[in-house]
């Protein structure tokens, strides 16, 4: 399975935590377009806690974390 | 007067209650810019560094930047400069609101405060009068109530500021609060304030409005560009006014650098229960701006039924997963707490974290405890303990309210402190973030985030995205951002108006609205001027090279779990190359870096 957790504003109208099947998805583009979600919304894009391109490769049991833009202090 | 600069400080001794008004010297004003710069470039000069810091000798510089108040965006700020008795160092602690703003419309650049007052007062400016009057009555109130009661005497137009019932008794960990819920909160200015009997600063103004602006024409042309690129960029046009600063809990947690039970791990799995996200869903009422700032990063909360400030992404960290606790309404109460008594968010609850610890180890007994145990997670513990730091009895109320250094120290074991120059450290964990470190290691004000916020490199991606896992390059960044954070703080803008704008940006509005000729390069050499006199300062306090230090647990013991497993702090690599970059040895300036900078009078000091 893969992990996939949404935050910020990308959770509005989808949810916040989904497990999708491990072996269906070559990368993370792939990931964003089962969720409608444009790649020009997404700003951070952890694979395991690592940012990574949206364009990495993902496999079974990878945690990936999709945020907006967002900042703080 | 000249460039938005009234050129007026007023200096109050609070022993003879004598009240004088001086010229500012406008060449200094702009080597030094104002605000932290300044303010502290007129406590090194007026000896203040050698000073015990709660006693008559110590002075307080309420000072604000050329900016405050400007049409410029968030300029609403002002700053508290002092020598700080939590770090026996320099303190400049910034807040927003509008207090600073409105002793800026009084016609007034800066506040001096010196001395001890025989009784305790309250000093009440109406534009160029200022009076000290009686505050006896007054003595004991929590910070809500004051500006209150204040504001019913001298009318709703005025604004207030205070200190709670911690900075009336001297605690370490005071704040100085403004306009209910604003504060400038690090490093103990409240205790100064509170060693002076000074309870409130009352302020009125008649103008609404700078009338000193050097070129208005091209102070709304560059104001203009700086307002469209805060509104064009996704973080300060949308991000921080839809979820706040809070928004950081998931992402830090997410790359395993939050910081949990006092940093003994550093992912906290219910992280999302104390998220910007979740206070969106549940205690959140609105959000709210400082004065002419159009991100409005503020949240006002309700809690148990009273609407009020709500907590920053530091609190729910702080009381959150450094305390192993996820139950978010006790954090907006603690919180709201801090606001009330007056107390550093940051570092009241950093210091019930490394409490938690003392207890968990059995160093600090049950006994002790006065019946709320301090354990993990105890949501009556994070509120209680707050209330009674906030107002110390028992031994160790008055330890826990002296911070985390001093009450390891008693136990016996420093190493459970988690603070640099004896101020806790704030929520990223700098094992994972090796930058953030180098920030930590080296602010002239001990553990600090915003004096070089390398978060936005490393975490954030702005301006670009750095590998926050490696020390390359790191010393030079963090530099970079030291300088350019003490030139936007001299400035009297928020350190926020950062995430979109850059050093061009506030050239062109500092020039604008004083006259300057800056280039980008020359306003970063202010910024390193700035740091370099601030750490002079702290030389004369008798700072020593090795409180540039990390705690030994960010050096020794790797993260445990989560995503950043296994990672140690590389400070040790990247402090001889930071020293390198400001050309400094042994953490301190050499004349030849002294003189370079236009700072000749500290040769050979």
């Amino acid at each position: 399975m893969i992990e996939v957790r949404l935050f910020a504003t990308l959770r509005e109208g989808r949810g916040k935590i989904f497990f999708l099947e491990g072996d269906k998805y070559s990368c993370g583009t792939d990931i964003l377009k089962e969720f409608q979600i444009p790649e020009e919304e997404v700003s951070i894009f952890l694979i395991n806690g690592f940012h990574s391109k949206t364009q990495d490769p993902v496999k079974d049991g990878d945690v990936l974390a999709v945020f907006p833009p967002v900042g703080g202090g | 007067m000249s460039g938005c600069y009234y050129e007026k400080i007023a200096r109050i001794n609070l022993t003879t209650g004598q009240i004088t008004v001086e010229k500012l010297d406008i060449d200094l004003a702009k080597k030094f810019i104002g605000g932290r710069g300044l303010g502290t470039k007129i406590l090194y000069d007026e000896g203040v560094a050698t000073a015990d810091p709660l006693s008559a000798d110590n002075k307080l510089v309420y000072i604000t930047g050329p900016m405050t108040g400007t049409l410029s965006p968030s300029s609403g700020r002002y700053m508290v400069c002092t020598k700080s008795p939590l770090t026996g160092m320099i303190a400049c602690s910034n807040s927003g609101g509008i207090w600073g703003a409105k002793l800026k419309y009084a016609g007034w650049d800066a506040l001096i405060v010196e001395g001890e007052a025989p009784n305790w007062c309250y000093l009440n400016i109406d534009d160029e009068k200022i009076e000290l009057l009686d505050a006896a009555e007054y003595v004991g109130m929590m910070s809500e109530k004051i500006d209150d009661t204040l504001k019913e005497k001298h009318g709703k137009e005025v604004s207030v500021l205070n200190i709670g019932p911690a900075g009336e008794k001297k605690v370490l960990l005071a704040a100085i609060m403004n306009d209910k819920d604003r504060a400038a909160g690090r490093s103990g200015v409240g205790a100064v304030m509170g060693s002076k009997k000074l309870k409130a600063i009352v302020v009125k103004a008649t103008r609404k409005k700078l009338d000193i602006i050097h070129d208005e024409e091209a102070l709304k042309a560059a104001n203009k560009r700086s307002l469209d690129i805060l509104k064009a960029n996704p973080v300060t046009g949308a991000g921080l006014k839809d979820l706040g600063t809070a928004v950081l809990v998931n992402i830090v947690n997410n790359i395993g650098c939050f910081p949990t039970n006092n940093w003994q791990k550093a992912y906290y799995p219910q992280g999302d229960d104390i998220s910007g996200e979740t206070l969106k869903e549940t205690y959140l009422v609105k959000n709210s701006a400082c004065h002419r700032c159009p991100i409005a990063c503020g949240r006002v909360v309700n809690v148990n039924g009273r609407i009020t400030g709500g907590p920053e992404y530091e609190p729910l960290w702080a009381y959150g997963g450094n305390c192993g606790n996820n139950d978010l309404n006790a954090i907006d109460e603690a919180n709201m707490w801090c606001n009330e008594y007056g107390l550093d968010a940051i570092s009241t609850p950093c210091t019930i974290a490394a409490a938690m610890e003392l207890y968990e180890k059995g160093y600090i007994k049950e006994e002790e405890c006065g019946g709320i145990p301090l354990k993990w997670g105890s949501a009556k513990a994070i509120v209680e303990w707050t209330r009674r730091m906030g107002d110390p009895n028992t031994e160790l109320e008055w330890l826990m309210s002296s911070g985390s250094a001093r009450l390891c120290e008693h136990y016996g074991h420093p190493e459970i402190s988690m603070s640099v120059k004896k101020q806790e450290m704030p929520a990223y964990d700098a094992r994972g973030i090796q930058g953030i470190g180098i920030t930590y290691a080296t602010s002239n004000r001990g553990g600090c985030h915003v004096r070089g916020y390398m978060i936005s490199p490393e975490v954030l991606g702005l301006p670009e995205q750095l590998d926050r896992t490696v020390t390359d390059d790191k010393a030079a960044w963090a530099k970079t951002f030291q300088d350019l954070t003490a030139v936007i703080d001299s400035m009297g803008n928020c350190l926020f108006t950062s995430f979109a704008m850059g050093a061009q940006e506030y050239a062109d509005l500092l020039n604008a609205a004083t006259g300057t000729t800056y280039t980008t390069e020359e306003l970063l050499t202010v910024g390193d001027r700035i740091y370099n006199i601030e750490r002079m300062f702290n030389k004369a306090a008798g700072m020593k090279p090795e409180d540039d230090r990390l705690p030994k647990r960010l050096q020794e013991e790797p993260i445990p779990d989560g995503p950043s497993k296994g990672m140690t702090s590389k400070i040790a690599l990247t402090l001889p190359q930071y020293y390198e970059a400001r050309g400094w040895v042994d953490a301190f300036p050499t004349d030849e870096t002294l003189k370079k900078l236009g700072l000749d009078e500290c040769v050979g000091k």
